[in-house]
C-alpha cells in the first residue's frame, strides 16, 4: 500500500514540475514579489465569475440580473442619444471660438440656426470661455476661428499669424449700471467724469464699484477707461469701494445688485438679467466713443503649422455669411421682440453707406489696424472681402440715398477711403 | 421687507422645482438630449474605468510588491483631485497640437468620456482595494485548506467582497455624473452635442436663467436619488 | 488517491515568530486509524503545530514525512485539510459549503451530491442542504466546517480546538463525528479539554512552550504522566 502510494505521489511530483508557475499569494510566510499582473487582469475580467463554486445559483443570477440592468439603462440612453443625434448624415464640423458675453446673449445660436438652415451640410459648433482662453484655444488648432471683441488680442492673433481674413461683424456699447437712487450722481455723464464721481462718492463710503477682475473683453475695457482718467487698478485695489468679482458678467451683476454698486456691463447681458428680474439696477451710462463695443471675426491661419487640420473652408463660409446682407440683418433684428431693442448693430451696412462719419471715426479709432479692418498681409485669398468692388457700391448706394447732401470733397473723400479699405 | 425677501429666496426654487416636472413630462427634446448624454458619458466612462481599476484593486488587495503602500496611498490622494485641474492637463494633451492631437477628440464626447473615466479611476480602486481587503482574512486561510488555489481563493475574496465593489462602482459614477470642470474643459458644453446637465446648470446660470438652472439640477439629483434607492433595493 | 497512508511524521520541527520560537524541535508521530491529540495550556503552539502540519505554514527547520516521505508545504495542502478553532462559513448554503472543497478539486459533478451527503450524514446535519450557512448556529457551523473536510476525504485531517465554546448536544456530534472519520485517516487533534482528549484519542502529546514534554499512550498518560509539568497540567495547576 505503502509503495503505491510512494509511486502516485512521484507522479504528481512530475507532474507539478511541468507546471511551472509557483504558488503565490499572500500566504502567512510565503511572501513572493511576484505580481501576476496579466494574470490577474484576465481573471477578474472574465474568469472569476465561473470560479464561484461556493455560491449558490440564486446569489450569481441576482448579481447578473443587476449587471443586465445596468447595462439595459445604458443602451437605452444610448439609444436615445445616438437616435436624437446621429440620425442626420454626418455634416463638416466648424469650431468657433467665443467669448462668454457674446455666446450668452444668445446671438450665435440664432445665427447658426439660419446659416445652417442655409447650407444644411454644415455642423457649428460655439466654444465659449473668457477671451484670453478663447484665442488661445484657437492658437492650439482646437478651433477654426474667432469671434470676439477685443482689437488689441485680435491684432496679436493676427501679428503672430495665428489669423487670416479679419471682418468686422457688428458693434454695440458698454453701459455703466447702478442703483437707481445713483449716490454717485452719474446719471447721463460722460464714462470718464462718472468714473471720477464714482470714486469719490466711493471714497466718501456712499458708492461702491464692482469690477469683473478677470481677463475678459470687459474687463479690459475697464481697465482703459480707469487708465483714461490716470487711475491704475493696483492703486484701486487697495480702496475699499473698488470690489474685484473674479466672474461673469451675470455673477457680477448679481454682486453689484446685492451690494447696490455700479458696474460696467454689456448690453445682452444686462438685459436679460433685468428682464428675468434678477437685477434692479438701471442703465445710467450709454452709447459714447470710449464705450464702443467691436465684434470681429478672424479665421485660422490654414499656413500655421498648429493649424493644418482646421477647416479653413468652413471658417470663410461662416464669415462671408456673416457679412453678408442676410447676416448682417440678422445682427439688427437680435433681441428686439425679447427686449424691445437690439442688442447689436451691423457693421457692414455702415460701413457702406458711410451714413454716420462720427461712429465710423469711433470704429475705425478703435478697432482698426493700420488704417484697415484687416491690413493686406493679414489677408489670404480673400481680396473680394476688402476690394473697392464693395467701396463701389458704397459709393453709388449713398449716391441714390442722399443725393442732395452729394458734394464733390465727399465723392473724393469716400473715393480715398475706399482705396485704403 | 420681510415678505419680499422671502419670496426672492423660495420663488426661484419652487419655480425651478415646477420647471422641472414641468420639462420632464412635455418632453422637452432638448432636455432630453442632455440628460440623456450624461447617463451615456458617465456610465460609458465608469465601465470603461472598472476594466482596469479592477484588476489593479485585486493586485493591491491580494498581492505583495515593494511599493504597495506608497501606489495606495497615491490612489487615495487622486481620489480628491480638482476637475479643473485634470480638465486642463487632458485638454493640452488631447488639444490638436498636443501629442494625442491626431485623434481630434477634443471637444466630442468621447473627449468628456475619457476624462471621467481618469477621474473616476482612483475613486473605483481605492474603495475596491479597500473592500477587498476588508474580507476576513480567514476566508482566505479556509478556502487554501480546502484545496483552493491561490486563484480560486482570489475569487471567493473578490465574490466575498462584491457589493463593496458595486458601491464603489456607484460612487464613481455619481461622481462622474456631477462633475462640471472636465465636462466643460474637454467637451466645450456645445449645444446638442456635448452639453451635459453640469455644463448646462453653469451656461444657465451664468446666463442669469436661475429657474431653468434649479430644474435641470433637480433632473440631475433625482437621478442620482433614484440610482442609489435601486441600489439599495438589489442588496435586499 | 484510494491508497491510505499509514503514518504522519513531524520530524525536528522548528518555527521561530519574530525572534521567539514557538516550536522547537518537535517530534510527533500519528498513526492512521487513530486519533492523536495534542494537548497544553494556551500559548503552548498546539495552533502553529496544526497549520504547519496542515500546510499552511513553513516551518523554520525540520520537516513533515508521511510515510517516510518529505512533504513541502504546498504539497501537503493536498494531502492535509484543517478545521479551525472559530470556523468560517462561505458565503452560501450549506450544500455549497460542503461542496466547495470537492468542486474546486475538480471532482467530478455525479460524484459530488453523494459525497456531501455522506458528510452531512456523519455530522448529522442531513436536511440542512439548502440553509444559508452563515445564518447557521456555531455549533451548526462547526459540524459543517467538519463535514466539509470529511467530504474532501483526505489522509488526514487537522482539528484545532473544536468544541472549545460549544453547547454539550454539539459537543457530542462533534467528537462522534471524529471518532468515525478516524477510522480511515489520520487525526490529529488539538484540545485543552482533558475528558475530551482521554475519551477521543488513543495516543496524547503534551506540548509545553513549542517543546513536546510527554507522550505516549493516552491511558498511561493521565494514568501515569511521567513529566513533572504534564502532571501539572492535568491537575490544572501549569500555567504558560
Amino acid at each position: 500500500m505503502s509503495m503505491l502510494f510512494a509511486h502516485n505521489k512521484k507522479l504528481a511530483e512530475l507532474e507539478r514540475r511541468l507546471n511551472t508557475k509557483e504558488e503565490n499569494s499572500l500566504g502567512e510566510d510565503v511572501k513572493k514579489h511576484d505580481v501576476d499582473f496579466v494574470e490577474i487582469v484576465i481573471f477578474t475580467t472574465i474568469c472569476c465569475p465561473p470560479m464561484t463554486h461556493h455560491l449558490s445559483r440564486s446569489a450569481i443570477t441576482r448579481v447578473q440580473a443587476s449587471i443586465l440592468i445596468v447595462v439595459v439603462v445604458c443602451g437605452i440612453a444610448l439609444a436615445g442619444y445616438a437616435y436624437s443625434s446621429f440620425s442626420v448624415p454626418p455634416k463638416t464640423r466648424l469650431v468657433v471660438s467665443t467669448t462668454t458675453s457674446l455666446y450668452e446673449t444668445g446671438v450665435l445660436d440664432y445665427l447658426k440656426t439660419n446659416f445652417e438652415a442655409k447650407y444644411p451640410g454644415m455642423n457649428v459648433s460655439f466654444i465659449s470661455q473668457g477671451t484670453g482662453l478663447a484665442i488661445q484655444t484657437a492658437m492650439r488648432g482646437d478651433a477654426d476661428m474667432i469671434l470676439v471683441h477685443a482689437p488689441t488680442s485680435e491684432y496679436q492673433f493676427l501679428n503672430g499669424s495665428y489669423g487670416v481674413n479679419r471682418k468686422i461683424l457688428a458693434y454695440n456699447f458698454f453701459i455703466i449700471v447702478g442703483p437707481s437712487a445713483d449716490p454717485a450722481g452719474i446719471a447721463g455723464k460722460s464714462p470718464a467724469d462718472a468714473l471720477k464721481r464714482i470714486r469719490s462718492a466711493g471714497l466718501n463710503g456712499t458708492a461702491v464699484w464692482v469690477s469683473r477682475g478677470d481677463n475678459s473683453g470687459t474687463y479690459s475695457k475697464e481697465v482703459s477707461l480707469w487708465k483714461s482718467i490716470g487711475l491704475t487698478v493696483t492703486q484701486l485695489r487697495s480702496e475699499k469701494w473698488y470690489l474685484e468679482a473674479g466672474s461673469g458678467m451675470t455673477a457680477t451683476l448679481l454682486l453689484a445688485n446685492q451690494k447696490l454698486g455700479y458696474t460696467l456691463s454689456d448690453m445682452g447681458t444686462y438685459l436679460q438679467n433685468f428682464n428675468n428680474h434678477n437685477i434692479d439696477l438701471v442703465k445710467l451710462v450709454g452709447a459714447s466713443k470710449s464705450m464702443l463695443n467691436v465684434y470681429s471675426a478672424i479665421s485660422d491661419n490654414p499656413n500655421n503649422a498648429n493649424m493644418t487640420k482646421t477647416n479653413y473652408a468652413g471658417a470663410m463660409q461662416f464669415i462671408r455669411y456673416l457679412v453678408s446682407d442676410e447676416g448682417q440683418q440678422l445682427f439688427a433684428n437680435y433681441g428686439v421682440s425679447q427686449y424691445g431693442q437690439a442688442l447689436f448693430q451691423p457693421y457692414v451696412p455702415l460701413a457702406m453707406s458711410q451714413s454716420n462719419q462720427t461712429l465710423l471715426g469711433w470704429i475705425h479709432d478703435y478697432a482698426f489696424f493700420q488704417g484697415s479692418e484687416c491690413p493686406a498681409q493679414f489677408r489670404y485669398n480673400a481680396d473680394d472681402l476688402y476690394t473697392a468692388q464693395a467701396s463701389a457700391l458704397t459709393w453709388l448706394t449713398s449716391y441714390v440715398l442722399h443725393p442732395s447732401s452729394w458734394a464733390t470733397e465727399r465723392k473724393m473723400a469716400y473715393w480715398t477711403q475706399s482705396q485704403r479699405a | 421687507m420681510g415678505n419680499g425677501e422671502e419670496d426672492g429666496v423660495l420663488d426661484p426654487i419652487t419655480e425651478g422645482l415646477i420647471r422641472a416636472i414641468q420639462l420632464i413630462l412635455s418632453g422637452d427634446p432638448e432636455v432630453y438630449r442632455i440628460t440623456a448624454l450624461s447617463v451615456f458619458v458617465s456610465i460609458s466612462g465608469t465601465l470603461l474605468s472598472c476594466v482596469w481599476s479592477v484588476p489593479i484593486s485585486a493586485v493591491l488587495a491580494l498581492r505583495n510588491f515593494p511599493g504597495k503602500r506608497t501606489i495606495k496611498g497615491l490612489f487615495n490622494a487622486l481620489i480628491g483631485i480638482p476637475t479643473v485641474a485634470l480638465g486642463l492637463y487632458l485638454y493640452l494633451l488631447l488639444s490638436r497640437s498636443g501629442p494625442f492631437g491626431y485623434f481630434q477628440l477634443l471637444y466630442t464626447p468621447y473627449a468628456i468620456i475619457i476624462g471621467q473615466c481618469v477621474l473616476v479611476t482612483p475613486i473605483i480602486v481605492s474603495f475596491t482595494t479597500s473592500a477587498l481587503e476588508s474580507v476576513d482574512p480567514d476566508l482566505r486561510t479556509l478556502a487554501r485548506t480546502l484545496g483552493a488555489s491561490s486563484r480560486q481563493t482570489d475569487a471567493v475574496i473578490l465574490m466575498e467582497a462584491r457589493w463593496g465593489v458595486i458601491l464603489a462602482v456607484i460612487a464613481a459614477f455619481n461622481r462622474a455624473f456631477a462633475e462640471l470642470g472636465v465636462a466643460m474643459m474637454l467637451g466645450g458644453n456645445i449645444r446638442d452635442f456635448t452639453r451635459v446637465l453640469t455644463t448646462a446648470i453653469a451656461l444657465q446660470t451664468a446666463m442669469g436663467e436661475i429657474a431653468f438652472s434649479i430644474a435641470l439640477s433637480i433632473i440631475l439629483l433625482g437621478i442620482v436619488i433614484s440610482l442609489s434607492i435601486i441600489v439599495n433595493l438589489a442588496r435586499r | 488517491m484510494n491508497v491510505m497512508i499509514s503514518h504522519l511524521e513531524a520530524h525536528n520541527l522548528t518555527k521561530m515568530y519574530d525572534g521567539s520560537l514557538a516550536l522547537e524541535q518537535v517530534n510527533v508521530r500519528a498513526l492512521a486509524r487513530q486519533v492523536t491529540s495534542i494537548v497544553g495550556v494556551n500559548g503552548a503552539g498546539k495552533t502553529t503545530f496544526l497549520r504547519i502540519l496542515a500546510g499552511l505554514d513553513t516551518p523554520s527547520e525540520g520537516k513533515i514525512l508521511i510515510d517516510a516521505m518529505e512533504f513541502r508545504p504546498e504539497e501537503l495542502r493536498t494531502h492535509c485539510t484543517m478545521v479551525f478553532q472559530k470556523s468560517v462559513m462561505l458565503g452560501g448554503t450549506v450544500y455549497d459549503n460542503v461542496a466547495y472543497g470537492l468542486r474546486v478539486n475538480r471532482t467530478s459533478k455525479q460524484d459530488i451530491p453523494s459525497k456531501v451527503k455522506f458528510a452531512l450524514s456523519i455530522v448529522n446535519l442531513n436536511g440542512f442542504e439548502k440553509r444559508k450557512a452563515r445564518k447557521l448556529s456555531s455549533g451548526e457551523q462547526q459540524r459543517v466546517a467538519i463535514a466539509r473536510a470529511l467530504a474532501l476525504e483526505r489522509d488526514v485531517i487537522l482539528i484545532d480546538e473544536p468544541t472549545a465554546n460549544l453547547d454539550p448536544a454539539n459537543a457530542t456530534i462533534i467528537e462522534q463525528s471524529i471518532k468515525e472519520s478516524a477510522q480511515s485517516r489520520v487525526v490529529l487533534l488539538s484540545t485543552h479539554n482533558l475528558p475530551q482528549a482521554r475519551r477521543l484519542s488513543h495516543r496524547t502529546v503534551h506540548l509545553h512552550r513549542g517543546r513536546v514534554v510527554e507522550e505516549g499512550d493516552t491511558a498511561s498518560f493521565f494514568a501515569n504522566p511521567r513529566d513533572k509539568r504534564t502532571k501539572l497540567f492535568i491537575n490544572g495547576e501549569l500555567q504558560f
